[in-house]
């Protein structure tokens, strides 16, 4: 509640009124948004889609919870369950995580953030949302008229030869989506290159770009691999050729290869967006540059470059050499160094800062909390001995829930919260905001804390019957799950509220240093109406306007 | 619109509104179709990973399978197709040099020999289905390591009709190319698209390069 | 406690490494993330801002910080990696005396074939203090064997043997859970080791009804016409079988292969795949008549095929001997011991790993639509 009126002092009067002309004024007709090429406005256009399939997803996810509050398995049939449990994964990974952040806060901030009019590509990024749209139809198409049951990873020859279900829309789908990913990061890279404002070097970049950046170049290089395998396997399934079918002459291990060399890759599409979020919202809560600016952001690099050569950890029980299980065990501890040299920084950078606990904060610091989890029980999987038994058990699903749930959801809010007043000129309530956090916070732990206990005991995932010593952790899950649900429900209401009866926020609410709290909230359609040029150093505070506010 | 007079004094009529100035948009564009590239050579190489992979497990099957191929008509495609880079060339230095005519000429004759390439690819194909050597129901050959040699074709007819999916978009830009040229969009001064698409058509060439071989020449020699 | 377990009880000799780096690894994790945790609640309300528009002083990077906290995370995974690798090691390297029983994966149920006795369906009854090798394959998808109480895992893969072993310490009932979603019932596709004390394991074994796998593989052996070619002696047209398995095959093109259980499979599949050196391609493929039970049967026959002479007691292997209860197998665990399974009856010498001159040569076809000959 102090927060608020504090903000309504620093609010010069003349910026009290109505915001002025804005990208959400500039044109109401259905055709000024869905022909659109501004940046901020594709960007709403997938928040909107996404969030649609974030509760689509979502749903899958409590079906299962529910059928699993009992170990008989009475609730679904074996069949819907395991339909439940893909589209879950395809939804949420191919239809949300990987284009959360990115195309949505990436997309409206990284040319605000580097002095950008627009992305490189305007006409491309539009075409982007349109790929996104018509993989999502395939997808719903699936969803509608009957679902999928080969789980996300499309496992062969299961899925090539034995599954009666809709396997080519679905990987058209995931094939029409790659795409849109493709482009996006190909649109972000050349931006940061070539489109960066004068005075605006490498080393002046806020550390959310450089995490962009590191992502568009695994989204970039890794997905084309994935189209590739997407399309052996159509081509497969169609003909009954064996490329992957053992009983036709092919290899399914090659499958699993090719899957997972963008499928792990994809993982670092999730969470590097997520970890540049936490970088900014962290420096605007302690009112500090971050410490280590370029160990964050070469980290950020060195996960992308590291994320490609750690695929196989996927395939430890799948028969592969002891000596190739030795170095991508090896490779996958190094992998964990930069994201461990993160925590620490972003640790440190809370020492002698201003820190207040605004709803952003709180969801960095949530996140930071499933972060380190989720990375730690990374060093169980990572132990070759230790994969052994964990393999595809439930330590494996609370292991990358923690990352990319707890993680990239984390942050993804956190962002969200964080940009909200730039993106709708509005504040929501901070007392709502607060309580969400928390609530998530709570919810998740408890949702998915007991399933590492669950996979030690040895529950394996994709089960939609269990024996019966497991009931115990699967009740406490599915209790936290209802926790869960309700912290990601909340901001949908008040965030939805504030867009009519928000205060107004001012250009810079949280007195955050970046370029993009140097326009008003929301942006004019060109983002900047002079070119801005950059003449300090990311998060420096001694601005000559911040200093003036300092009073 | 409003950039315009943001701009001021001596707007490019090609300089599109969030660019400052035509030589940012050059490069801007220029790398652009470098890291889309980037990402083709990712596309087309797990196509050949998986082909290196099988041709290592089943040589005999990939020798008759490549022995099949017609080798007179592949390397009259390669041809066909060299030359098609060498209008394409022409045509970005005319562009250059601001020259319409031969710019559009040149454009024309690269559509013109893009289209030869991908007639006797028909042909190709029409005779490989009429051999009953299309994977799947219509695959026939029952010879030698007949489950292998479908696997090569399902190689051939994939990796080949991916490439001829990339020239029939690459007709699509062509043609677009050609309209622009002759309405004189292009000069000394404006050239980008024209570099641009080159890129693209020279890279659609070398995949071609490396798949003749491929897919032609295995163990052709003695 | 025993109605909220954090652990799985400890059955077997790897269950008790595992558990040990499991533990070390949840205290390690467990303090550097509680320590993490208190320092950022520490400094979120030691440093909270008091005054509206409050600034931090820049304070400047000591660099030093930066590479400890990058090396010293290093070093510790290195042991980490290390540790993991040695129980990783342990729990694949198969022991030499491991007794084999084969497991074959089918939506949705599991069969074992003991291989000197009887088969099961969904349940395993192993002996306790014995290493036992699992050899197995799926008839359809991917299936995964796991049984938490061992510790152990390895994904079954159609058209290839893929190997684990354990040794029960505890006699008790074991879940045994498929592990690799694979279709409808996969929840379901649950079995029950029985893992027992020697003595009622062999009672167990001997109380079985029908013929062992060997004596089914030797009817198929002569059912199939294997046995025409493969006649047991130099004038077959067929390489001589018995005392093949574990030795070093030259093949036609120079390569040399160890005969293990996977090659026995694949040339009998597949035979044009690999052809021994001296012999033609004239082998029909058998893939498609061979389902994984008679090619368990085979291969079991084809491993218990022995030169007679060469250890008749085969009732003083019993303990650890695999097959026990067929007289016919004392076949050598690995090659490289060329004494024992070198030479013997109708067989010319086979070293193991020298080049055979005419003998353990296979045969192989290369259509696989003419049966020829």
């Amino acid at each position: 509640m102090t927060t608020t009126t504090v903000h309504d002092n620093l609010i010069p009067p003349s910026e009290r009124a109505e915001p002025g002309p804005s990208y959400l004024s500039d044109g109401h007709t259905v055709a000024s948004w869905l022909l659109t090429k501004d940046h901020k406005r594709i960007a709403i256009l997938y928040l909107v889609s996404i969030t649609f399939m974030f509760m689509l997803g979502g749903f899958f996810a409590f079906m299962m919870r529910l059928e699993l509050l009992t170990p008989q398995g009475d609730l679904l049939t074996s069949d819907t369950y395991n339909k439940f449990f893909t589209m879950h994964g395809l939804i949420m990974v191919f239809f949300f995580l990987i284009p959360s952040i990115p195309a949505t806060l990436g997309n409206f901030l990284l040319p605000l953030m580097i002095g950008a009019k627009d992305l490189a590509f305007p006409r491309i990024n539009l075409l982007s949302w349109y790929l996104y749209i018509i993989g999502a139809g395939f997808g719903l198409f699936v969803v509608l008229f009957g679902g999928v049951d080969t789980g996300w990873t499309f496992y062969t020859p299961f899925s090539t030869q034995y599954s009666n279900t809709w396997v080519i829309p679905i990987t058209l789908a995931a094939f029409i989506v790659g795409f849109s990913s493709i482009l996006t990061g190909l649109n972000f890279v050349v931006t940061t290159h070539k489109m960066r404002a004068p005075g605006m070097t490498w080393f002046r970049l806020p550390l959310f770009v450089w995490s962009m950046y590191a992502t568009s170049l695994v989204m970039m290089l890794a997905t084309p691999v994935l189209g590739i395998t997407l399309m052996l396997l159509i081509i497969e399934r169609t003909l009954r050729v064996g490329i992957f079918d053992p009983a036709l002459g092919g290899d399914p291990i090659l499958f699993q290869h090719m899957f997972w060399f963008y499928s792990h890759p994809a993982v670092y599409i999730m969470i590097l967006p997520g970890m540049g979020v936490i970088s900014e919202v962290i420096a605007a809560f302690s009112r500090k540059r971050i410490y280590g600016y370029r160990f964050v952001a070469f980290s950020s690099l060195a996960i992308a470059f590291l994320g490609f050569l750690v695929w196989a950890h996927h395939l430890l029980v799948a028969g592969i050499s002891i000596y190739s299980a030795m170095i991508f065990s090896f490779l996958s501890f190094l992998v964990a160094i930069p994201s461990a040299v993160k925590v620490f920084n972003w640790t440190a950078t809370l020492y002698r800062g201003s820190i207040s606990l605004d709803t952003p904060m709180l969801y960095a610091l949530g996140f930071l909390g499933f972060f380190l989890v989720g990375g730690l029980t990374g060093l169980f999987l990572a132990a070759l001995g230790l994969d052994v038994h964990v393999h595809d058990t439930y330590f494996v699903i609370a292991h990358f829930h923690y990352i990319m749930v707890g993680g990239a959801v984390m942050a993804y809010f956190a962002g969200l919260h964080f940009w909200w007043p730039k993106i709708s000129g509005r504040l929501y309530p901070e007392f709502w905001g607060r309580l969400a956090a928390m609530v998530t916070f709570v919810g998740f732990n408890l949702t998915f804390f007991p399933q590492f206990v669950l996979g030690y005991l040895g529950m394996p995932r994709r089960y939609h019957a269990y024996v019966p010593e497991f009931q115990v952790l699967n009740v406490m899950s599915t209790a936290g799950a209802t926790v869960l649900g309700v912290g990601y429900a909340l901001p949908l209401f008040y965030l939805l509220w504030s867009l009519k009866y928000g205060k107004i926020a001012g250009k810079n609410p949280w007195e955050a240093v970046g370029l993009e709290w140097e326009t008003s909230s929301p942006p004019p359609t060109q983002n900047f109406t002079e070119t801005p040029v950059v003449t300090w150093e990311a998060y420096q505070r001694n601005l000559p306007e911040v200093l003036i506010e300092r009073g | 619109m409003s950039e315009v007079e943001l701009h001021g004094e001596h707007q490019h009529p090609h300089l599109q509104h969030h660019f400052e100035d035509l030589g940012q948009q050059h490069v801007t564009v220029t790398l652009g179709m470098w890291a889309f590239l980037a990402t083709e050579i990712l596309f087309f190489g797990g196509f050949f990973f998986a082909y290196t992979l099988y041709r290592h497990a089943y040589p005999e099957a990939w020798t008759i399978g490549a022995h099949h191929n017609n080798i007179t008509l592949g390397t009259i495609n390669t041809a066909v197709l060299i030359c098609s880079s060498l209008t394409m060339a022409m045509g970005v230095y005319f562009s250059q040099l601001g020259r319409r005519k031969p710019l559009v000429n040149s454009i024309l004759a690269t559509i013109f020999l893009g289209l030869v390439f991908v007639i006797i690819k028909g042909v190709e194909y029409a005779e490989h289905v009429r051999e009953g050597f299309f994977p799947g129901v219509l695959f026939t050959y029952s010879g030698p390591e007949a489950r292998h040699v479908e696997l090569f074709m399902v190689f051939y007819f994939g990796m080949t009709a991916l490439h001829a999916l990339h020239m029939l978009v690459g007709f699509g830009i062509l043609t677009w190319l050609v309209i622009r040229a002759q309405q004189g969009w292009y000069s000394a001064e404006y050239y980008g698209p024209v570099e641009v698409v080159g890129l693209y058509w020279h890279f659609v060439d070398i995949v071609w390069i490396f798949l003749f071989p491929l897919l032609y020449l295995i163990n052709r020699h003695g | 406690m025993n109605d909220f377990p954090l652990f799985p009880r400890q059955a077997s000799t790897i269950a008790v490494d595992i558990d040990r780096i499991y533990i070390a690894l949840v205290l390690l994790c467990g303090l550097t993330a509680l320590a993490i945790v208190v320092t950022i609640i520490v400094l979120a309300f030691k440093y909270r801002r008091s005054a509206v528009g409050a600034y931090s002083p820049e304070v400047s990077a000591p660099f030093w910080l930066e590479y400890i906290w990058t090396t010293v995370p290093f070093f510790i995974f290195m042991g980490i990696f290390f540790w993991g690798a040695w129980v990783y090691f342990r729990a694949y390297r198969v022991p030499e005396d491991a007794t084999d029983v084969y497991a074959v994966g089918k939506q949705w149920m599991w069969k074992f074939q003991h291989e000197g006795g009887q088969s099961e369906i969904n349940d395993l009854h192993v002996p306790v203090g014995r290493p036992i090798r699992m050899i197995m394959a799926s008839e359809d998808v991917i299936h995964s064997f796991f049984i938490p109480e061992f510790r152990i895992h390895r994904d079954v893969i159609p058209s290839r043997y893929s190997f684990v072993w354990f040794q029960a310490t505890k006699a008790g009932k074991y879940h045994l859970f498929c592990s690799q979603y694979c279709g409808t019932d996969h929840s379901k596709m649950i079995g029950t080791v029985y893992a027992m004390e020697p003595e009622d394991y062999q009672n167990w074994l001997s109380g079985g009804v029908k013929g062992s796998a060997t004596e089914e593989g030797e009817k198929l052996f002569q059912s199939l016409a294997c046995i025409t070619c493969h006649t047991g002696d130099s004038s077959g047209r067929g390489p001589v079988l018995a005392g093949l398995f574990g030795t070093t095959v030259m093949l036609s093109d120079g390569q040399r292969v160890k005969a293990d259980e996977n090659y026995l499979r694949e040339s009998i599949l597949n035979s044009t795949a690999k052809v021994v050196a001296g012999f033609q391609p004239i082998m029909p493929n058998f893939q498609g008549q061979v389902d994984e039970q008679k090619l368990i049967y085979l291969i079991a026959y084809i491993k218990a095929m022995k030169a007679p002479d060469l250890n008749p007691g085969a009732g003083q292997q019993t303990p650890t001997g695999r097959g026990s209860a067929n007289p016919l197998v004392t076949v050598p665990k690995e090659p490289g011991q060329p004494g024992t399974n070198s030479a013997g009856g109708s067989m010319t010498t086979v070293p193991a790993a020298s080049p055979p001159p005419a003998t353990p040569a296979r045969t192989s076809t290369a259509s696989p639509g003419s049966p020829q000959e």
